[in-house]
């Protein structure tokens, strides 16, 4: 006798599969149940992936996917630009110009949109495949492609926006047309993202839109926005009244203010709205719906964002570097405090592979994580930071220098103080401080856990 | 790549999880541990009719022809029971070296009475001055005639007490801490010479010393070929830590879920201790720390499979680490939050901890793993 069962992995998905009565197991019921004491209690068997229950847990690879990883790799080999490539071997920041060439040969390969469903032309790739073609990618070292039109505002606009702005806007984000921007957080509003106050007034045929959105990475390029603006403020409940609505950039009223952060850099932007008029058809979805449709952006933005294979290539970077003889007769590698710290963060992010291996099986094509991806945005970034404090810790006293001209694009790389990545490892620690502050911070992400997956 | 696993694997698992939750009380588990023998043998009885100690071993031998995957379903269970039959020391350790170098004949005398839960065993490996090292045996087994005359002291062997067979590990040839000229033998527990001297752990198992004084056994009682024990023993370690391992995941799950459910239902200032954030994210830590060790966990045991042996190996000592560490700071975690009750006896959140935390102790603790990880 056999009975279907629904029951809940680890990682909060549902599984269904066939198990064996319990008399049959034990053995012609020789053993009986009974009351379950108290202290016995413990939730049902964590199930592992059980999509299919005719194989066995197998690490390789079958033969498709080995010929999708090399067909992969070939394009990496034979597409991507030399003097991209350069950029990037060299830590020279890529300009407007790179990201979008590298793009539109990602789109005309059909590689751009690795999450999207193949109706609105996205690949429709397995979970191996997307795991196959960002190890590559990072390999290749690559450039990610910028992530606010593909990865954020798209995704909102094929499942909640209607057949006009799927037709209008989704072609452009595909073929990296239009440059979009995030306009989310505001400078009184950043975890406590509810507490916006970027106000969309409805005048006719328009919203009149008065705020201020800060954080706004690479808005400096940006030709649209899309923004969370309060259309009602009459509501119970904070998060009723917001309305997800999308922004020309050329629009009279808007200004951009960069932002410095820490390191010197130029990558975020204050957006200033003074009576922008948009028209109303640029709403997405239902007016008030917004906090909604923004939360399912910010999981897909949670997409990805363990950053497994980018971390493991930067590793491999950190032990050359780390192995060189540059330190003198002792290689830093062999100084055990050094080496010590280096296989604990190695050891986190084999775990963090496996777990995102683990959540990728278990999400389908398109659909966006649930809950439990905040676990990969935590570990993800805290092995990030790790890694740029360990590259930071193996320049040494090249650590030191503020030269941050040598990494533009038009710096003559013989010119620089020393050859390698050395000195952008400081700014690259003091940069990537805010991984563990964007997207929801690490400590909202725990927040969600202790909701959603703990129950508390 | 594929995470899934069989029916016949979900059928194991389901059917050691539903034991453990209905029948295997905590009570009479502590009324057991606290037995001369230290554990029950009507228990050991029923996991063997059960087929759970056929599991590791080949059709040929009467096994059910299970791998580490099988192993590391019915380790968890174990775990979340606190199960101190010994099953390791019996199955996986003494069991696991003679399903790899035994002949027919050898299986047919000393492990097919293992399998069928007749007679118990271990494996004496460990020595006072070798740590964790394996390469380190001082005990030796010299040839004299037909026979192999074994000297030389064991230490903390598990299940040493109550085992009827013992697998011992011994040198041929070689300095101490040679790798080659080490050998393995099969020894009857009661042969004249074998002096034991029994203890319990603090994680509630049986151990004992083991002094060899001129133990004389046929050398048809050698196991696998002369001097080449190093590696069968490795392996068996590498089996052992997997379970372990597996185990200590089981924990894992019962120490959040005890936590959780105690921080819900203990009311401080009015309100129960639960809606603190403090403790909130503790909780959260303790949660992510579980799903890491699991995915390490699937890591090596699918590493298993493949041909890559120094990834293989890589992936034991990275499982072992992350227990060692992480898990063990789950431990502590668990006890800090139930306050006062985490250090009562009479909670089982105590026991728990002491298993998880003798888990890092076992077969080399995080730093040993740490040092032999390769990068």
């Amino acid at each position: 006798m056999k009975q279907t069962i629904a029951e809940y992995s680890s990682l909060g998905f549902v599984v269904r599969r066939s198990i064996p009565s319990y008399t049959r197991a034990s053995d012609g019921g020789r053993i009986h149940r009974r009351q379950v004491p108290r202290t016995q209690l413990i939730p049902a068997p964590k199930a592992i992936f059980m999509a299919c229950l005719e194989a066995t847990m197998d690490l390789s690879f079958s033969a498709e996917e080995l010929k999708f990883r090399d067909e992969v790799r070939e394009f990496f080999a034979t597409q991507y630009p030399a003097d991209i490539k350069k950029k990037m071997d060299n830590n020279v920041r890529l300009d407007k110009e790179d990201f979008v060439r590298w793009q539109k040969i990602l789109h005309k390969h059909g590689y751009m949109a690795v999450n999207w469903p193949v109706e609105y032309g996205g690949t429709g790739w397995t979970p191996v495949q997307k795991y196959l073609f960002a190890t590559e990618m990072a390999e290749a070292n690559a450039p990610d492609v910028v992530p606010f039109g593909v990865n954020m505002v798209g995704p909102v606009i094929y499942t909640f926006g209607n057949d006009e702005q799927k037709a209008r806007f989704l072609p452009d984000i595909l073929e990296s047309n239009v440059w979009w921007c995030q306009g989310y957080s505001e400078p009184g509003a950043g975890s406590d993202l509810a507490s916006l106050k970027t106000l969309a007034d409805r005048d006719g045929d328009h919203y009149v839109i008065n705020g201020t959105k800060t954080w706004t990475t690479l808005g400096q390029h940006a030709d649209w926005i899309f923004v969370l603006a309060r259309t009602n403020t009459d509501v119970a409940r904070r998060q009723e009244g917001i309305s997800f609505i999308l922004c020309d950039m050329n629009t009279p009223g808007i200004s951009v203010r960069p932002i410095i952060t820490i390191e010197g850099g130029h990558e975020v932007n204050e957006v200033h709205f003074e009576d922008v008029r948009v028209p109303v058809e640029n709403l997405v979805g239902e007016e008030g719906r917004g906090w909604t449709y923004g939360k399912v952006l910010l999981q897909h933005e949670r997409t990805n964002i363990a950053a497994v294979a980018r971390s493991k290539f930067k590793l491999k970077k950190l032990k050359k570097l780390a192995s060189s003889e540059r330190f003198g007769a002792t290689p830093l590698i062999e100084s055990p405090t050094f080496r010590q710290k280096l296989v604990r963060m190695e050891i986190e992010l084999k775990a963090l592979e496996y777990t995102d291996l683990r959540t990728l099986a278990a999400v389908s094509t398109g659909k966006a994580p649930g809950p439990e991806s905040s676990i990969l945005k935590i570990k993800g970034t805290e092995i990030q930071q790790q890694l740029s404090n360990l590259f930071m810790e193996a320049a040494g006293y090249y650590a030191m220098p503020f030269v941050p001209e040598q990494y533009s694009s038009g710096f003559d790389l013989d010119d620089r103080l020393v050859d390698g990545t050395e000195p952008t490892s400081a700014l690259h620690y003091f940069n990537y401080r805010k991984t563990s502050i964007y997207g929801g911070s690490n400590e909202i992400q725990k927040n969600i856990i202790a909701k959603h997956v703990l129950g508390l | 790549m594929d995470f899934s696993i069989t029916e016949d694997q979900a059928m194991l698992q389901d059917s050691v999880a539903k034991f453990i939750q209905n029948d295997y009380d905590f009570d009479a588990r502590q009324e057991a541990a606290a037995s001369d023998l230290g554990f029950s043998r009507d228990r050991w009885t029923e996991f063997t009719e059960l087929g759970w100690a056929a599991v590791p071993f080949g059709e040929d031998d009467g096994g059910l022809d299970g791998g580490p995957v099988e192993l590391m379903l019915l380790m968890e269970e174990f775990g979340k029971g606190l199960v101190i039959e010994p099953y390791l020391p019996c199955i996986v350790l003494a069991g696991g070296v003679l399903k790899r170098t035994a002949s027919d004949e050898q299986k047919a005398h000393w492990l097919a009475p293992i399998i069928e839960g007749s007679k118990l065993a271990a494996l004496a490996y460990a020595e006072p001055q070798a740590r964790f090292d394996l390469n380190d045996t001082a005990t030796t087994a010299t040839r004299d005639g037909d026979d192999f005359v074994l000297n030389g002291t064991k230490c903390v062997v598990l299940n040493g007490g109550a085992a009827d067979t013992l697998v011992v590990s011994a040198r041929t040839s070689g300095e101490r801490t040679d790798s080659s000229g080490i050998s393995l033998f099969v020894v009857d527990a009661t042969s004249a010479g074998i002096e034991r001297k029994q203890y319990p752990t603090v994680d509630a198992r049986q151990a004992a010393d083991i002094t060899l004084t001129d133990v004389r056994i046929p050398a048809t009682q050698l196991l696998g070929n002369i001097d080449d024990g190093l590696e069968t023993l490795s392996a068996v370690i590498d089996d052992a830590i997997i379970c372990v391992s597996a185990e200590a995941v089981g924990i894992m799950q019962a120490l959040n879920y005890r936590t959780l459910e105690y921080s819900k239902s203990r009311v401080q200032f009015g309100v129960p201790i639960a809606s603190f954030q403090a403790l909130q994210h503790r909780m959260v830590e303790m949660f992510m720390i579980a799903e890491q060790t699991r995915s390490l966990l699937l890591h090596a045991v699918m590493a298993q499979d493949e041909d890559d042996r120094e990834a293989a190996k890589a992936s034991i000592h990275a499982l072992k680490v992350q227990v060692g560490t992480e898990g063990r700071r789950l431990g502590e975690e668990a006890v800090q939050l139930h306050g006062g009750m985490g250090v009562s006896w009479e909670l089982d959140v105590a026991h728990y901890f002491k298993r998880l935390t003798m888990i890092d102790t076992l077969f080399g603790n995080a730093d040993h793993h740490l040092e032999a990880y390769p990068i």
